[in-house]
């Protein structure tokens, strides 16, 4: 993966000590919080509920075990023992207190690791298929391009007083995996009719207040053309973007309103201005970036004792189902390990999980670990022959939770359990499904599916794209929450509709449960999914399973 | 006629911890919701909050916020969000609820 060199370390130490001065002048009076938000912000400090929060960049995701392991040891000393991985890839600390952050911020200048534009209308961390390099489906490893669209948009003198934040997705691989069309411009590698790589360029996605689907503005984009042509998306939105109304500043507002044919014509004229101007990356800066992404040299030794353990061990087999994906090596596999155990917080690890998961990429996995934005660890590489004992780890470490893709895998925000922002919780409901379907113990028979839940409307859960998205709101001084169904944030990315008035938290888990066995009900057999089965029947039944007559009077009453 | 004001009180965040923090009689911050002094009208409430800002060397944010009073004739909070602020979340025993 790729290292810092000098520039970079230079950069992000000297911004380190820029902070600190700046959090001596904040403690001592000599700022104001006006003068400090924005500095803080610009660092990834936020200021929530209980305590600051500090979001720290995982660059497209990709980390490594020495990386990780500073992870688990800035939650031991700083917080209180664990991390929070988020649905962008990052990492918040949920305990700090203001004087430490500066050190913090040094440990992880230590591993090439910061939180600079994790916050702020800037280009935001570049994300990733958390697959990348590893899946057998892909094209082309995506991270090289988000290694350099990370350098590019670092500190861009141009970008960084945007109307709005702006989110940045690849993927390489035809599966969408990466969201890429609920993200300000999405991007898919491809290879045109001659063979040559390049990029599908999608712009306007996003979720949040006003949920789109982006739209392709470029179908090919040669690949030497990414930079000069993503400027030319930035300079339009920089120039165009609604700076009057916060609700409307983002792209997709601009797309909508100006329509994609007066938007391409406007990218491609700066386009062509920024063409002209662009000398093209460094050939030794591209060498160098790819280099870093060189796939790990693999050990091709066949072997039997991957499907002799599968045969052997049915926990292992049932890990396997779910949790094991197909690596483009056959000797390998990929491994997704699950931060949902049965009523667990989505996205959590303490440091001893870290560390088991640092100790495991190390020893099966080439040393490489991936955050998904589903709130799950990758371990990307691991020979099938290694995974019964990286199994058996896990499960020593209460991380061999079997249910990639299925009911309890949940996406969560932190809600308002710990954000400012938000205007009901999502976590309980997402601990209280989970414990539902444990004791249903359905979870198999009904199969893939996507439970999506944010604690307000700007949607860091994703639940517009929830096969069932849930939405918690505050309704006259209750926490209620609102249903959406049939969502999808894969390359078919659709937004959820809405079932009708929300529930109330006591209410929400029997009407999760009716919708879902409304689903068990009425499918042709266990080979249609939830989504399949949605898109066929409509919303109808669903609605009937969850709003009877007598329960409406009863709501009424 | 006047709508009957609901009492309020100043709450912020603790600069140095960030904890959720509020405005006493002797205009100090306490970490104990029961300790905020009350303000019983709009005037009194526009003042209790101006005294507060005078204090952004010790605290972030000081807003208004709906309390009701209990039985031991001390605010309590009003609104789910204030409520969760003086405990601390719901999915592990941390923050105030934890007494740190």
């Amino acid at each position: 993966m790729y290292t810092y060199n000098e520039f970079d370390d230079a950069f992000v130490r000297n911004r380190v000590a820029e902070f600190r001065d700046q959090v001596e002048r904040r403690i001592d009076g000599s700022l104001t919080e006006d003068e400090f938000k924005p500095l803080r912000l610009k660092n990834g400090v936020y200021l929530q509920l209980h305590a600051y929060m500090l979001r720290v960049a995982i660059p497209y995701g990709t980390i490594n075990s020495r990386q990780m392991r500073q992870l688990a040891l800035i939650a031991e000393r700083f917080d209180k023992g664990y991390g929070h991985f988020t649905t962008r890839q990052n990492i918040q600390f949920n305990w700090p207190r203001l004087k430490d952050i500066p050190d913090i911020l040094d440990l992880l200048a230590d591993v090439g690791m910061h939180a600079i534009q994790t916050s702020g209308n800037c280009i935001r961390n570049v994300t990733a298929d958390h697959f990348a390099g590893a899946a057998a489906d892909e094209i082309e490893d995506p991270r090289p391009t988000a290694e350099l669209l990370r350098q590019w948009s670092t500190d861009h003198p141009e970008f960084q007083y945007l109307p709005r934040k702006f989110k940045i997705a690849i993927t390489g691989a035809p599966n969408d995996r990466a969201v890429t069309k609920a993200h300000d411009i999405g991007l898919r590698m491809l290879r045109n009719e001659a063979g040559e790589p390049g990029y599908e360029v999608i712009v306007g996605g996003g979720l949040g207040r006003t949920p789109m689907v982006g739209k392709v503005v470029r179908d090919f984009l040669p690949k030497a053309d990414l930079l000069p042509y993503l400027e030319a998306i930035l300079q339009v939105y920089n120039l165009s973007g609604r700076r009057d109304n916060k609700y409307k500043a983002r792209i997709k507002i601009l797309v909508h309103e100006t329509g994609l044919d007066e938007i391409r014509e406007k990218i491609e004229a700066a386009f062509v201005r920024q063409k002209r101007d662009f000398a093209g990356v460094p050939a030794d800066l591209v060498a160098q970036i790819d280099e870093a992404f060189a796939p790990p040299l693999f050990d091709n030794t066949r072997s039997l004792a991957y499907e002799q353990a599968l045969g052997a061990d049915p926990l292992l087999r049932s890990f396997a189902e779910t949790n094991v994906a197909e690596h483009k090596n056959p000797a390998y596999g990929i491994v997704s390990v699950s931060l949902k155990p049965v009523g667990g917080t989505p996205g959590d690890a303490t440091a001893d999980q870290m560390r088991v998961l640092a100790d495991l990429a190390e020893r099966y996995g080439h040393d490489e670990l991936r955050i998904s934005h589903e709130q799950n660890v990758i371990l990307p590489h691991v020979r099938k022959a290694d995974i019964p004992a990286v199994h058996a780890a896990l499960r020593e470490a209460g991380l061999a939770t079997a249910n990639i893709g299925l009911v309890s895998d949940i996406i969560a925000c932190p809600g308002m359990d710990y954000c400012a922002l938000a205007t009901a919780r999502s976590i309980p409901v997402a601990q209280a499904i989970s414990n539902r379907f444990d004791e249903l113990k359905l979870e198999r028979d009904i199969g893939p599916l996507k439970i999506k839940i944010s604690g307000c409307i700007n949607a860091c859960g994703h639940h517009h794209v929830g096969h069932i998205g849930i939405l918690g709101l505050d309704k006259a001084g209750r926490e209620n929450y609102q249903i959406t169904l049939g969502g999808d944030g894969t390359e078919t990315t659709t937004i959820g509709e809405r079932t009708g008035p929300g529930f109330d938290a006591e209410d929400l888990v029997p009407a999760i449960e009716a919708i879902v066995l409304a689903y068990l009900e009425q499918r042709v057999d266990a080979s249609e999914t939830f989504l399949e089965a949605y898109r066929r029947l409509g919303a109808e039944p669903f609605k009937q399973a969850i709003y009877d007559k007598e329960k409406d009077e009863a709501r009424a009453a | 006629m006047a709508r009957e004001y609901k009492p309020r009180i100043v709450t912020a965040n603790d600069l140095f911890e960030g904890d959720a923090v509020y405005f006493t009689a002797s205009h100090g911050w306490s970490r104990d919701h029961g300790d905020a002094v009350v303000a019983f009208s709009q005037d009194a409430a526009d003042k209790l909050l101006s005294a507060a800002n005078m204090q952004q060397d010790q605290v972030v944010g000081p807003y208004l916020a709906e309390t009701v009073m209990g039985d031991d004739n001390r605010p309590q909070p009003l609104h789910f969000r204030e409520a969760f602020r003086t405990r601390g979340p719901s999915n592990y025993f941390h923050g105030k609820q934890a007494g740190a």
